[in-house]
């Protein structure tokens, strides 16, 4: 079964890619949309399974992967809670994703392209969430890089779309890049790259140290470190986060499945994986709180900002995975992954919702032209307020109880990068709801700013803004229903399976915990202000977005104005961008033509072969035709050499008789 | 059962003469025409194909578990000590197939050769024989012979039938190998003076003063730091390739570069096992600085093969790292990555070719937006590419993967910088995909650009297939090599340990070798 649930996306995939042309657009979205419902449905199965059978591992072997002296990978799918959930997670949304597609897509000419796509992704992430191995994990890792990257750049044809898609890539490299020098320094260490045998024996690497790049350092906190690297570049933490608003220029579906549910998660999913070497590394944990803690709060002030609509909610996931993240940082992973569950249906729910909007409004992305739309399109309204109070953690809403969760534990953790979580996080939670029902209201709410008037310096074509906004086909819109469901009751469900008195039996082993680590178990003992607080600023953010843009809607342009310089730098996101494209790109750059013109063609070329080739082709120019007259010489001096050689011999010959 | 077929007579010979038939069949052609060219092709063609078959018989019978050369033919050849010595084991094996298998794929690459077809395919022909003579060569000399003789059929192909710039890439090239097979002709005269012997499999047993391994090494060095290319001998690579036909550029990347990589593994590493030790970090060093200089350089290339072929001595620069970290990963992964690169990189210069071929131009900025008009080309590229940047899955990957975990082993300082690489590679090659398929069609001639043939997709097709075997499936081929490297790196530590030892041991063993003396 397990087989079944990661192969028939590839299935899918391969149809729609190699035999789209023979069974058509409908065909190729029937297939893949078919297969995922179908993996889909398997996944909850072994989720439930899994769940009642107290953990377990179960393994499926394929076959034999890389074989070099000790180092031996294998092909293989493993099954326990935590890769339950994360198929249930993965396989809902793509199958969701990708009904919504058939109706989002309608009009695009490239339609089996897409969904082959979408299937090729949904298999590299469930070959990442089955891995049994730090290399088969890589290898997901990678894949859904690669199809992050295609689908970024679905629309090849714009500029923009390429840019962001190579530069997601890119900067996903950076991430790969300290994940393969961790799994380098996993197979030095442990001489062993499966889960089974470097968790085992992680607890005796504890605290021993081993040389890198020159210093003595700890083995597990660098491996950890650097494992996290890979994290921050697939989670779009801070620091390598730049790829992820610009990953929006693809289509809306697929920011849906993979920038916002899945692919993105995978940094928090191996954070999880790799507990049993992080519990015994609390300075990189320490790092793993810090970073996530700043992620959240830095994202979320950017969030504030943005005209953007997809951005907006860009900006909220990469927040978002922060809050994830130091939940893992303080040792809590069970919440982080809660959170990383209930996140993945309502943020799925919220861009399935903006790209109906998208839809209705004739692929206008910018809030600044929207306004008073609810009255058009109000089963899309409906659904992004519970994507919103989903987001918010608004009681009973799934978000309420993981994200909750999560400042609870921060509290809990009394350390000082707890501390800072938590104050951060309670900061962020505030600005969460700010930015929320800003787009809700700059959307749905206020004048029409949409249609006639403020748009001839657009010049926008035909299908432009004439139109009314209309409500998306059935086809659209029982997804979002699904994911509502999702969005509603995932967090009340699952709270004592994932987190609360269940937790043990669940996790069954999937998620170590050391012996001192009592988080969770604390976190259910705060005091009760730490409950409430979350619940205080994110009315006080609800209601401060009212005031602005439905009370007093001058107010932010002449708070814009006054603080031009503080809302050009959020704007402006930090300006990470511009500074990586000076240091980085640029930087590349000049010093690839300083070491093509300078170094290869000055210094080398100049001294070398140029220098002495320039004497010689002016004598033998004028000698003989050069193609044939050099070979012979060549020709010549190499029988030469084997005449001396041989001349060696018979003199030798000739004096040893 | 196939196996089987393998044994009794000289196969070894035959394989590697079996072009020199065909080449001498074209020769006997006669006349111009339509129809004498059509069949010269066919010649050649049919030739390659039946050497490749008979190779596979080749492999079919090749015994793994086993670090002996295999399918051994010694014959007397220059008196009694210069043999015809010809013999396999687990490394050589593979650029064996490698030659073989990219051979007829050349030849169905040359149909757009059109001036003087007959010296073309001869030449063709010729250089498959000297390539594989230099993987089946087990004497000094015979090695040497087909080595350095192998260059002349390439400099006529780029002379001859190259682009505008032919003579000066030709005569760069000329002048970089000469250096260094002069050098390591003048080491192979002190080896014989010094062992008595030209016989590899005798001199691995040999122990030649660590004094004298310096100099010995650094002469064969010269010799395959050009072939290979190494940082700062490698500007010759470029021009070359650039103004090389495609079939040539798929050759000299394919197996010619291999030349260098193989000629480190089989010679310096076995015969001068102390040297080899004290010149690792050199090798790191110029490996390293050749990994990041050239992607740099790459990242700016205007020149679609100019690009690959700087991308091409980056992911030398890996395998070269890898051969001297003398750890398993790193040897395997070296001979892994030089036959995924001798795939990947000799189908990238095809897919330069295909467009070249309609347009006439490599100049990147002429192309755009070819995904519209070529799909299928679109996809064969984005395959090639990706393996180009090693993604796993495809033979790229597992090349670099081990060998940076064996060079992880050895020094993570080199593994660390080296795998910036794995970056570099990816932005200059996502970024030449980019220019070249994606985009607006912006260019009017590029409207009528006609997507693969069958004659094309039939060329890439084994190429795809192989790329994704390797990526998938290694331990196929990492088991035919195992043994050899196994063996290759016991014996390099027991030579290291013994003159390690009290010099006394050392110093009998060239007495004897010289005593001998016959």
């Amino acid at each position: 079964m397990i087989a079944a649930i990661v192969f028939l996306p590839l299935l899918g995939a391969v149809i729609a890619g190699f035999f789209g042309r023979l069974i058509g657009a409908r065909g190729a979205q029937l297939v893949t949309s078919v297969l995922l419902v179908v993996a889909a449905v398997l996944s909850w199965i072994v989720f439930l399974g899994v769940a009642d059978h107290e953990g377990g591992v179960q393994k499926l072997h394929l076959m034999t992967w890389i074989l070099s002296g000790a180092l031996e990978v294998d092909w293989a799918l493993r099954v326990d809670t935590l890769t339950a959930v994360m198929l249930v997670v993965v396989n809902s949304v793509s199958a969701l994703v990708h009904i919504y597609s058939v109706g989002y897509m309608a009009e695009d000419p490239h339609i089996p392209r897409f969904h082959a796509y979408l299937s090729l992704f949904t298999f590299a992430m469930l070959m990442l969430v089955t891995a049994d191995n730090f290399v088969q994990v890589f290898f997901g890792w990678e894949g859904v890089g690669l199809a992050s990257y295609l689908l970024i750049g679905f629309w090849y044809k714009k500029p923009s779309a390429n840019a962001a898609a190579i530069k997601a890539f890119v900067v996903n490299r950076v991430g790969d890049f300290g994940f393969a020098l961790g799994i380098f320094a996993i197979f030095l260490v442990f001489n062993n790259l499966s889960f089974d045998a470097v968790f085992a024996a992680a607890g005796s690497e504890a605290g021993k140290t081993f040389n890198f790049l020159g210093y003595d350092v700890d083995i597990l906190t660098t491996i950890c470190l650097l494992l996290f690297v890979g994290c921050m570049g697939k989670s779009a933490q801070l620091g390598l986060h730049t790829w992820l608003p610009d990953a929006m220029e693809g289509p809306t579906p697929v920011s849906a499945l993979i920038h916002a549910a899945t692919m993105v998660t995978a940094g928090v999913f191996l954070v999880a994986r790799c507990s049993p070497l992080f519990e015994h590394a609390p300075f990189a944990l320490e790092v793993v709180t810090v970073v996530g803690a700043t992620t959240a709060f830095f994202a979320a002030t950017v969030g504030l900002v943005q005209n953007d609509i997809k951005r907006v909610i860009a900006y909220s996931t990469c927040s978002q995975l922060g809050y994830m993240f130091f939940a893992a940082g303080v040792g809590a992973y069970e919440a982080s992954v809660f959170h990383l569950f209930t996140h993945a249906f309502f943020k799925a729910l919220l861009f399935l919702g903006a790209g109906s909007v998208i839809h209705a409004m004739h692929h206008e992305q910018d809030m600044r032209h929207m306004g008073g739309t609810w009255k058009y399109i109000k089963l899309t309204y409906a659904m992004m307020w519970i994507g919103n109070l989903a987001l918010a953690g608004v009681p009973p809403f799934a978000g309420f109880f993981s994200k909750d969760m999560i400042l609870e534990v921060a509290y809990a953790a009394h350390t000082g990068v707890g501390n800072y979580a938590f104050t951060l996080g309670i900061i962020a939670a505030g600005f969460t709801a700010f930015y929320s029902w800003r787009l809700l209201f700059m959307t749905f709410h206020g004048e029409k700013r949409w249609g006639g008037h403020g748009h001839g310096d657009h010049g926008h074509d035909d299908h432009g803004h004439g139109h009314t906004p209309h409500e998306s086909p059935w086809v659209m819109t029982i997804p979002l229903l699904a994911l509502a469901v999702g969005a509603m009751f995932a967090g009340y469900v699952f709270f004592d399976d994932f987190v609360g008195e269940g937790r043990e039996a669940f996790w069954g082993g999937a998620i170590f915990v050391s012996e001192a680590n009592k988080v969770i178990e604390h976190a259910h003992h705060v005091p009760e202000w730490v409950k409430l607080l979350p619940l205080v600023v994110t009315a006080l953010g609800i209601f401060v977005a009212w005031v602005f843009y439905i009370a007093r809607p001058r107010w932010p342009a002449a708070l814009a104005a006054t603080h031009r310089e503080a809302y050009a730098f959020l704007l402006n996101k930090w300006y990470f961008d511009e500074l990586y494209n000076l240091v980085f790109v640029g930087g590349a750059r000049a010093l690839g033509r300083l070491f093509w013109k300078g170094g290869d063609g000055l210094i080398i070329d100049g001294l070398g072969p140029n220098g002495i080739s320039a004497r010689v082709l002016d004598v033998a120019r004028r000698a003989v035709r050069l193609q044939s007259g050099f070979v012979y010489h060549y020709a010549f001096a190499m029988l030469i050499g084997v005449a001396v050689l041989v001349s060696w011999y018979v003199y030798k010959m000739g004096v040893t008789p | 059962m196939i196996a089987d077929l393998a044994q009794g007579w000289p196969i070894l010979s035959v394989v590697t003469f079996l072009p020199l038939v065909g080449a001498l069949l074209i020769l006997l052609t006669r006349g111009e025409g339509e129809a004498t060219e059509r069949s010269i092709r066919s010649i050649a063609l049919i030739t390659t194909i039946v050497t490749f078959l008979v190779s596979l018989i080749l492999w079919a019978g090749f015994r793994e578990g086993t670090a002996e050369f295999q399918f051994v033919e010694k014959h007397a050849w220059i008196g009694e000590t210069i043999t015809y010595h010809m013999g396999v084991d687990g490394i050589s094996i593979l650029f064996i197939i490698l030659t073989t298998f990219l051979m007829p794929l050349c030849i169905l690459a040359s149909d757009v050769i059109h001036t003087r077809v007959r010296e073309y395919m001869v030449a063709f022909l010729v250089l498959e024989t000297l390539m594989l003579g230099v993987f089946c060569a087990l004497d000094l000399v015979l090695f040497y012979l087909f080595f350095e003789a192998g260059l002349i059929p390439m400099f006529l192909i780029i002379g001859i039938w190259g682009g505008p710039r032919r003579i000066y890439a030709t005569f760069k090239f000329f002048l970089y190998t000469l250096l260094g097979s002069l050098l390591m002709l003048l080491a192979i005269i002190a080896i014989y003076l010094t062992a008595g012997t030209t016989d590899v499999v005798e001199l691995m047993q040999f122990d030649f003063p660590v004094g004298m391994q310096y100099w010995l090494w650094l002469a064969f060095f010269a010799s395959f730091a050009v072939k290979v290319p190494m940082w700062p001998v490698h500007t010759w690579l470029p021009d070359a390739h650039v103004e090389a036909p495609t079939a040539g550029s798929v050759i000299l990347a394919g197996v010619m570069l291999k030349m260098g990589g193989y000629g480190f593994i089989r010679f310096s590493l076995p015969l001068f096992p102390d040297a080899s030790l004290y010149f690792a970090p050199l090798m790191f060093g110029l490996s390293v600085v050749a990994i990041i200089y050239t992607s740099l350089v790459a990242l700016v290339q205007e020149d679609m093969k100019k690009l690959i072929a700087y991308s091409s001595i980056a992911h030398m620069g890996f395998i070269t790292m890898g051969i001297f970290t003398f750890t398993e990963q790193g040897l395997q992964g070296a001979v892994i990555q030089m036959i995924s690169h001798g795939v990947v990189s000799g189908a990238l210069f095809l897919c330069v070719g295909v467009v070249y071929d309609r347009l006439h131009t490599r100049e990147i900025a002429r192309y755009g937006g070819l995904v519209s008009r070529m799909p299928v080309y679109a996809f064969v590229f984005m395959l090639f590419t990706m393996a180009t940047v090693g993604l796993p899955g495809t033979s790229g990957f597992v090349g670099e993967f081990l060998i940076l975990t064996g060079t992880f082993k050895a020094s993570t300082l080199t593994a660390f910088l080296a795998a910036t690489g794995l970056i570099l590679g990816a932005a200059y090659s996502l970024s030449l995909y980019r220019r070249v398929i994606f985009g607006e069609l912006v260019h009017a001639d590029l409207k009528d650009m006609k997507d693969l043939n069958w004659r094309e997709i039939g060329t890439f097709l084994p190429l795809m297939l192989t790329a994704l075997w390797i990526g998938i499936y290694p331990t196929y081929f990492t088991t035919a090599t195992d043994a050899s490297v196994q063996n290759l790196i016991t014996q390099f530590r027991a030579k290291i340990a013994a003159n390690a030892a009290p010099a006394a041991p050392a110093d009998a063993a060239p007495e004897a070798g010289q005593g001998t003396g016959n």
